[in-house]
């Protein structure tokens, strides 16, 4: 895998998420209360939502539009509701976000 | 040709005329639950009665077994009401409520009003309901001692401000509902009953210590085996109640809930046959064959009635017997619940055991289940149950069709789920039922019917109820209902949320305010812990509320969290359907300029806002801004002196005005001043869902004062403010809350009523819905009469808007780069 530095854990908000922008699409980076990092496609399955300005909680999150309730590890849609959205493998080293750069598109690693 | 017809001759053959001729008279004397289904069953039926409606209450037909949710806040009168004054006038009744009958003439087949009117019937119905009995103890007739039977007794509770005192004599269903409506209002209640144990003529002794203990956990202080002996007052009102131990119990008000007496009096005055009730035949005649008797105030065959399942089985019965159709009342056994939040009881039948019985109980102490059924002969006679009760109907049904039991002994007592050795399942429980079992006991709904009107497109709890009955009167068997919605509907059926704030507690919204006072919890993490949530961090829907919770309570300790708050608030704008927002800047009272508005035109140039939009709250929405431009238009927007207008907050949003005095002929006072001087005041608070005001400068109101949370008319003497409107999903008029002389007293008022209604409701009630639970009349006593009360209530509100009267758009701008990605793949790619 071709790991590429975004950023530190400390520019997203504690139970918050930023946006990447990748040839892949928007991004959703997401920084739980526990300080674990996820990244997961930043539009919902339902109607286009952007997941990166939703509520987190626990290891979920919940859609701004209509709440759907994600599964950051899984990616599935919670409860009733049937969904999925990508995810994307993400490391983290001494506080910097590294994301796996060729499963958001990105052909060469910096 | 022929002779012209003479005038009398063409009067005689008008339509209306003719149509007097054939209806007939039908006077009702009573408007309760019983004369209210006699009714519908009879316009069902398509027949066309003269209806005339007698009621000593000044008002008609209303749910009176949901008295007590009333009581406790959880429903408000309007949601009781069953016939509106629309209902009875479509239907062509003649309403005279607030009216009694005071005599009856068979022979002339008349009756007589109090004021006086003589009326003619064909046939007339009894339906007087029962007296409430009051124990004739000295100082019975003071001031403040009453019983438990309609509305005003209610409302008198109702009127117990947190901290007083108050006394219930009788520890049976009413005294308790009694009891828990006002201890759930922070009154300090004490309940005297003269037996050993609570609701003895409904439950053994287990169940009953069971019951008293979840009440002394509600905080009501119970005394079993207490004989009263004398009531004592001061200046003509109630002071104490004596119990001949010698004990005294201070009171403001003391209830007696003692039992009911059928209200016979006209009828013995009329001359039928009467002995506990009015006696009546299995088609509801009295021994007059032109008068029926229904209700309360019957005796059938030995039998008098106190529980809505029969009345409503002979309100169908009689009124059949005015359509001339052939029905017969059949009594049938009867199953009581406790209305009372916390405390599931269920009983039927004969459980005081005795010869020939024998017993099945199932305890679990650490639960507080206790479930007991009465067997004679291989059948159920008796079912007592505590704590849990969802398969009470069940057991209920067996009785009642006398099921041999014999089969299915060892399991019984575990419920329908454990028949036949399916899984544990509470919807396979209610799958199983047989058609014909038994779900709403108050109007005798079987599950056949249900499942059939879910079938034929009733496919929500609403249309159910309108349709079948099911679940309509005291609403104990609303779980099932849902059940079987669910079993029938399947993935199609979304179950209303449950009363809980959300899956992640226990507890109700009014339950977590109070403890997170109570508690003194001032952070979430310790609402988490002490208050045991069961995940980690909440989720949507909780996190949201604790947050305004505790900035609400804390306003100095707590700080508020953005990541528990919705984007909008989070963002300081709405957010679209395309993920953009939109932008709306302050108006103070909907007075702008030159250089605002060039600005706004300016900003929507700079920034390509697709769409530039006059809003209903009198100032400018600049919809379709890119969410990591935000900060950049703000802090143009504040160059020019603007800042949010919070059209995204649960907060203040507007407060529109009119030109007032400053401009037009009729106006009064300065509205618009006023208006600007509020803005100022408010802007920037949180409340528990948004809050609009406007102010009129004289009545005819152009600023549409009187649909908003906070509305100010002004008039030659001064101002007055009205609360509790809104003109969205409910259209609701304000009601008065005070008119006052200066506009100092109506900024203060308006503060303080805004601080209430921050203190006290439940997260995304909007103002007019709290008011509603908790009475007009309570608000006025804090913030109308006592001015301390209301002083108070401005020192707290300035204490918290000496945080939160900021521009979060000015703070914000500061954090322009959190609103940008956090890198940008496709640049590096392109690189
Ligand atoms: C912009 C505006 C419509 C307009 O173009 O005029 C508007 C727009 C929205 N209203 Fe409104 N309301 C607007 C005036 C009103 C009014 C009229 C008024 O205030 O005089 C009402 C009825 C009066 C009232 O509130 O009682 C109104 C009753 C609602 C309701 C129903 C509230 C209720 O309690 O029943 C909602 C839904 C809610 O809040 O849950 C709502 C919700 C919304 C939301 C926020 C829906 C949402 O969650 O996205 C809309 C955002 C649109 C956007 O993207 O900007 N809007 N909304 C008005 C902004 C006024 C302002 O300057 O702040
Ligand atoms: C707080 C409370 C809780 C209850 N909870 C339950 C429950 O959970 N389950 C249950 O099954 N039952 C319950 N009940 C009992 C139930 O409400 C009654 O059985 C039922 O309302 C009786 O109906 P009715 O029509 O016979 O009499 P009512 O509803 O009492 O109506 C009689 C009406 O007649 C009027 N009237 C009397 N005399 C005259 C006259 N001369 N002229 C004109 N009008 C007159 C009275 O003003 C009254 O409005 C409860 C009762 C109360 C008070
Ligand atoms: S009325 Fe409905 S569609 Fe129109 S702005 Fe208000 S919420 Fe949106
Ligand atoms: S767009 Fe996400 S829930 Fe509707």
């Amino acid at each position: 895998m071709s790991w590429i530095d975004i950023g530190h854990i400390d520019d997203i908000p504690l139970r918050g998420a930023r946006v990447l922008k990748t040839p892949a699409g928007c991004v959703a980076v997401f920084r739980t209360a526990e300080n674990e990092a996820f990244a997961a496609s930043d539009r919902c399955p339902h109607k286009g939502g952007p997941l990166s300005e939703g509520i987190v909680h626990g290891q979920s999150v919940t859609c701004p539009l209509h709440n759907w309730v994600f599964d950051l590890n899984t990616g599935a849609a919670q409860g009733a509701d049937e969904g999925q959205i990508a995810t994307y493998p993400l490391r983290l080293e001494a506080g910097r976000i590294l994301i796996d750069g060729a499963s958001v598109g990105q052909r060469s690693a910096a | 040709m022929a002779q012209n017809p003479n005038p009398r001759q063409l009067m005689q053959s008008l339509p209306w005329q003719r149509s007097e001729k054939m209806t007939k008279k039908l006077i009702i004397i009573g408007a309760g639950m019983a004369a209210g289904r006699m009714l519908e069953h009879l316009y069902d039926a398509g027949k066309d009665w003269d209806v005339t409606l007698f009621n000593g209450e000044p008002r008609g037909t209303y749910n009176r077994i949901m008295l007590s949710p009333v009581l406790s806040g959880d429903k408000t009168y309007a949601e009781i009401e069953t016939h509106d004054a629309d209902w009875y006038a479509e239907n062509g009744v003649t309403c005279r409520f607030g009216e009694h009958v005071v005599a009856v003439d068979r022979a002339a087949q008349t009756v007589t009003a109090d004021n006086g009117d003589v009326l003619g019937y064909d046939k007339l119905v009894f339906a007087t309901g029962s007296n409430p009995f009051i124990i004739p103890l000295p100082g019975h007739d003071l001031e403040g001692v009453i019983a438990y039977r309609d509305l005003e007794d209610t409302e008198r509770m109702m009127s117990l401000t947190e901290g007083q005192k108050a006394v219930v004599i009788g520890g049976g269903l009413l005294g308790l509902e009694a009891a828990a409506g006002m201890a759930a209002r922070g009154v300090d209640v004490t309940v005297v009953h003269i037996m050993g144990h609570l609701m003895e003529r409904q439950l053994d002794e287990a169940a009953g210590y069971l019951l008293r203990k979840a009440l002394v956990d509600k905080g009501i202080t119970v005394k079993c085996a207490a004989n009263s002996k004398e009531i004592t007052g001061e200046n003509g009102h109630v002071k104490a109640l004596m119990l001949d131990d010698g004990t005294e119990l201070p009171c403001d008000l003391l209830v007696m809930a003692v039992g009911i007496r059928p209200s016979t009096q006209l009828g013995k005055d009329t001359g039928l046959a009467v002995g506990r009730g009015i006696h009546v035949d299995d088609q509801m005649l009295t021994s007059d064959e032109n008068i029926l008797a229904i209700g309360e105030c019957v005796e059938h065959d030995g039998a008098v009635f106190g529980l809505v399942a029969p009345l409503f089985d002979q309100a169908k019965v009689a009124a059949a017997t005015l359509d001339g159709t052939a029905a017969q009342f059949v009594q049938k056994e009867i199953s009581t619940k406790l209305k009372v939040t916390g405390c599931d009881l269920f009983s039927a039948g004969d459980f005081e055991g005795g010869e020939g019985t024998e017993d099945i109980i199932f305890r679990d102490p650490a639960r507080g289940v206790y479930k007991r059924l009465v067997i004679r002969d291989d059948k159920i006679i008796g079912v007592v149950m505590y704590g849990d009760t969802a398969d009470g109907s069940w057991f209920f049904g067996l009785m009642k069709d006398g099921t041999d039991i014999a089969e299915m002994r060892d399991t019984l007592i575990f419920g329908p789920a454990y028949q036949g050795g399916s899984a544990v399942d509470p919807l396979s429980a209610v799958a199983a039922l047989p058609d014909d079992a038994e779900i709403c006991g108050c109007n005798g709904v079987c599950k056949g019917t249900i499942v059939e009107a879910i079938q034929g497109g009733a496919q929500d709890l609403p249309s159910l109820k309108a349709s079948t009955k099911a679940s309509a009167s005291c609403g104990t068997c609303t779980g099932l209902v849902e059940q079987l919605l669910e079993v029938t509907l399947g993935d199609e059926y979304a179950a209303p949320e449950a009363q809980t704030v959300c899956g992640c507690t226990d507890l109700s919204h009014e339950d977590l305010r109070l403890l997170i006072k109570s508690k003194e919890l001032k952070s979430q993490p310790a609402v988490w812990q002490e208050l045991g949530w069961n995940t980690p961090n909440g989720c949507h829907t909780c996190r949201p509320a604790v947050n305004f919770y505790l900035l609400a309570d804390w306003p100095v300790e707590y700080q508020d969290d953005p990541q528990s708050r919705f984007v909008n608030e989070r963002k300081h704008a709405n957010i679209q359907k395309d993920g953009t927002f939109s932008v709306v800047p302050r108006m103070w009272g909907g007075i702008t300029n030159a250089t605002e508005l060039r600005a706004i035109a300016d900003a929507a140039d700079k920034y390509n806002v697709p769409t530039v939009k006059v809003t209903g709250g009198q100032r400018i929405d600049l919809l379709g801004v890119k969410g990591e431009d935000l900060p950049y238009i703000w802090n143009d927007l504040n160059k020019a002196g603007m800042v949010s207008g919070h059209a995204y907050s649960k907060g203040l949003r507007t407060v529109k005005t009119c030109v007032g005095s400053d401009h037009c002929r009729f106006g009064t006072q300065d509205s618009t001043g006023l208006g600007i001087k509020l803005e100022r005041a408010l802007w920037g608070s949180w409340t528990p869902h948004k809050v609009k005001l406007a102010v009129s400068g004289c009545p005819r109101n152009c600023a549409e004062a009187t649909c908003k949370d906070v509305g100010v008319i002004c008039v030659d003497s001064g101002y007055q403010v009205s609360v509790g409107g809104a003109a969205g999903m409910d259209l609701k008029e304000t009601e008065h809350l005070a008119a006052v002389a200066t506009e100092e007293e109506a900024l203060e008022l308006s503060i303080a009523f805004i601080q209430l209604y921050r203190e006290h409701a439940k997260y995304l009630d909007r103002a007019y819905k709290w008011v509603a639970k908790v009475g007009l009349d309570w608000v006025k006593e804090r913030v109308v009469d006592d001015l301390e009360n209301r002083r108070a209530l401005v020192e707290r509100f300035e204490l918290s808007q000496s945080i939160y009267r900021k521009d979060p758009w000015a703070e914000e701008a500061e954090n322009a780069a959190k609103y940008a990605p956090i890198a940008d793949l496709t640049l590096e790619a392109a690189e």
